[in-house]
């Protein structure tokens, strides 16, 4: 499989999220092999989770609709087996410390690394609580990404510093979930970020549309775009697939 | 790096975010906790706005009627607003408004926090938003036409299991979206620190009167000492200032629902298993992937999966005892101490004085017991007379 920093050469990588388990593991099998096709470069996988308190109104609810058909984290895990198979481009997990920690660390970045798995995101896990899972993480050659918020200022330096993999700058104030308009300075704190490191960064956290996502790679790396996925899927359930394939193509036509 | 630990417990578990306002609240709270000027202003809001010191009541009828150890009761309930909860929320808007913040955010489930942040924004001018789960706008409707009569706007929390918990979520999600101008006050000993420790340091406040009081009565310390638990704040508050006496006993009453061998519980310390969640490391109600049991008490103050760190801690370190206490047990001590001492107990409440009703018979006749009794029942009457079978609407 490919290394996470691999998508950034000479790409403005496209990120794309969808919630493991909505609405079956086998539609999201399918799911991330057609927004691969249409050009994702990257793909997070999100573990549901019974309160995602850093997401909006449209990712929770995909939360619920995963965990009330029995998604789980070992079906999770045995659907990235069977879709390594079939791909080498980068995974990285979304899901809250609770859910690691309780299926335990070191089983889950063992699980991690044997399926092949490249990353995590863990919205719930500061800069300040990283050792509770870092060491292991790395261990397994797993990356952690390193979320920074508009509201990081002073931080910024201290966050991106050890990043690896990318940086997730985080767009906007508040909960995932579309926005008409990004209000936050990102050039600025991409110029921030830049001083102490080399690790590409990636935008996300509102971002839909094309003209957005041309915009943001203008100085960005890549675009994440989560809820605008989830969406799709929430509206067109199983038959999602082939609006997906067209959306994201959109998008990335728009970046490339 | 982690802070704020007590045990393995606690730590700072939140979105990036909030990262800067929680080092700003910690710094602040350093700084006014040590600061004259903030204490005498606090000391005289609880005294004579919030009504304090609170009384320790010798409770005679019910001592005799059990036939076992004294029974005093300290009044939380007698409080301006009608619980425990107005000496955490007077601490925390003081610090809000000294740290230039203009609106406050705050989540509830019985209502009673959510009543107390509203009247302390009414008292000091700031904006006030409430979160509160759909069931318990419901069986508690009288404190949301409270909320906002003081001028809060009240968010119903359809998501999730539309409880206390789901409160926390929204509310934390608020905060995240408006941080600048905004103070989340929240409302038990729980969420990421510095949460745990200005909220026990504010309900201390409880423990240092009741120590004092008990002392000048009876000349001597209390056996034992008992509060029901939600988040943990009012019993941490009864317990905090004896934690070094030994030789007083520490017993959290937690809501068993229908039972703790039923799933309608919310029996953290009974039932629950270590987690990370809310801002804090604790004992959760959750399953074996660490998804949050969707717990239930009669008690929407007591309807909550989690615990805060410190208690935790107390239980590892067997310094401070839990028992579980069913609705039905609750519900026949709201009427018993109604009936005996003329006191309506909050239902919460209810829980420590069902847990007293079993423990006093076994105990000596010179031994003490003090009962925090958190709040007072007239925001539950309209429910327990619904779950009695009468037909009664407020
Ligand atoms: C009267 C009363 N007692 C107790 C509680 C439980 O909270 P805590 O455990 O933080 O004291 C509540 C919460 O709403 C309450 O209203």
């Amino acid at each position: 499989m490919n290394k996470i920093s691999e998508i950034f050469k000479n790409n403005k990588a496209f990120i794309g999220f969808l919630t493991a388990g909505d609405p079956t593991l086998e539609k999201t099998e399918e799911f991330i092999l057609s927004m691969e096709k249409a050009g994702a470069d990257l793909v997070e996988i999100g573990i549901p989770f019974s309160d995602p308190i850093a997401e909006g109104p449209v990712i929770e609810k995909a939360n619920i609709r995963a965990l009330s058909v029995g998604t789980t984290t070992d079906k999770i895990f045995d659907m990235v087996k069977r879709i390594r198979i079939k791909t080498a481009m980068p995974l990285v997990f979304l899901t809250y410390m609770n859910p690691v920690f309780v299926y335990g660390v070191e089983k889950f970045f063992k699980n991690c690394h044997q399926t092949g798995m490249n990353g995590i995101i863990i919205p719930d896990l500061p800069f300040e609580e990283k050792d509770e899972v870092l060491d292991v993480a790395t261990s397994y050659g797993i990356d952690v990404i390193t979320l920074i918020a508009p509201t990081s200022k002073d931080r910024i330096q201290m966050l991106a510093k050890d990043a690896t993999g990318f940086v997730y700058l985080v767009s906007s104030m508040g909960v995932t979930g579309v926005r008409s308009e990004i209000k936050t300075d990102i050039n600025a704190m991409i110029e921030d970020i830049r001083q102490v490191s080399d690790t590409p960064i990636a935008v996300g956290f509102g971002i839909s549309t094309p003209v957005q996502a041309k915009e943001i790679s203008k100085t960005a790396d890549g675009v994440i775009v989560g809820s605008a996925i989830v969406r799709i899927i929430a509206e067109h359930g199983e038959n999602a697939g082939n609006y997906l394939f067209d959306y994201v193509k959109s998008l990335k036509d728009a970046i490339s | 790096m982690s802070k704020g630990k007590f045990g393995v417990h606690g730590g700072q578990y939140i979105p990036e975010t909030l990262m800067n306002a929680i080092i700003e609240l910690e710094k602040a709270y350093t700084f006014y906790k040590q600061d004259k000027e903030f204490q005498d202003e606090l000391t005289e809001l609880l005294n004579d706005y919030a009504g304090r010191p609170s009384r320790l009541y010798f409770a005679k009828k019910m001592t005799e009627d059990l036939g076992g150890a004294k029974i005093y009761l300290k009044r939380e309930d007698l409080n301006h607003t009608g619980s425990h909860k107005i000496n955490n929320v007077l601490g925390q808007a003081l610090l809000a408004k000294r740290m230039g913040k203009t609106r406050l955010i705050a989540e509830t489930g019985a209502g009673q926090h959510g009543v107390a942040t509203a009247t302390a924004a009414a008292l000091m001018g700031f904006e006030c938003e409430i979160f509160m789960g759909k069931e318990d706008t419901d069986r508690q409707a009288l404190n949301v036409y409270r909320m906002k009569l003081l001028g809060a706007k009240v968010n119903v929390v359809t998501s999730g299991t539309m409880t206390l918990k789901d409160a926390v979520n929204d509310t934390m999600r608020e905060w995240t979206k408006r941080v600048e101008d905004t103070h989340y006050v929240l409302g038990s000993v729980m969420g990421p620190h510095p949460f745990p420790e200005i909220v026990r340091d504010f309900q201390s406040i409880i423990s240092k009167e009741a120590r004092q009081q008990i002392l000048e009565k009876e000349g001597k310390l209390p056996n034992a000492i008992i509060a029901c638990v939600g988040g943990g704040s009012n019993a941490i508050g009864a317990f905090y200032n004896f934690i070094p006496d030994q030789e007083v006993r520490l017993i959290g009453c937690e809501a068993a629902g229908k039972g703790v061998d039923t799933a309608l519980h919310a029996a953290t310390i009974t039932k629950g298993s270590l987690g990370i969640f809310h801002g804090m490391k604790s004992y959760f109600c959750q399953d074996e992937y660490g998804q949050i049991a969707p717990v239930y008490s009669i008690s929407a103050g007591l309807d909550y999966p989690g615990i805060g760190p410190e208690h935790a801690h107390l239980f590892d370190t067997k310094r401070a005892e839990y028992v579980p206490i069913t609705d039905d047990e609750a519900v026949d001590a709201f009427e018993y101490l109604s009936k005996t001492e003329g006191i309506i107990p909050a239902i919460e409440s209810a829980h420590a004085v069902a847990y007293v009703m079993v423990l006093a018979p076994t105990m000596k006749k010179d031994e003490i017991i003090i009962i925090n009794l958190s709040g007072r029942g007239d925001k539950d009457v309209a429910a327990i007379a619904r779950y009695k079978g009468e037909d009664i609407h407020e």
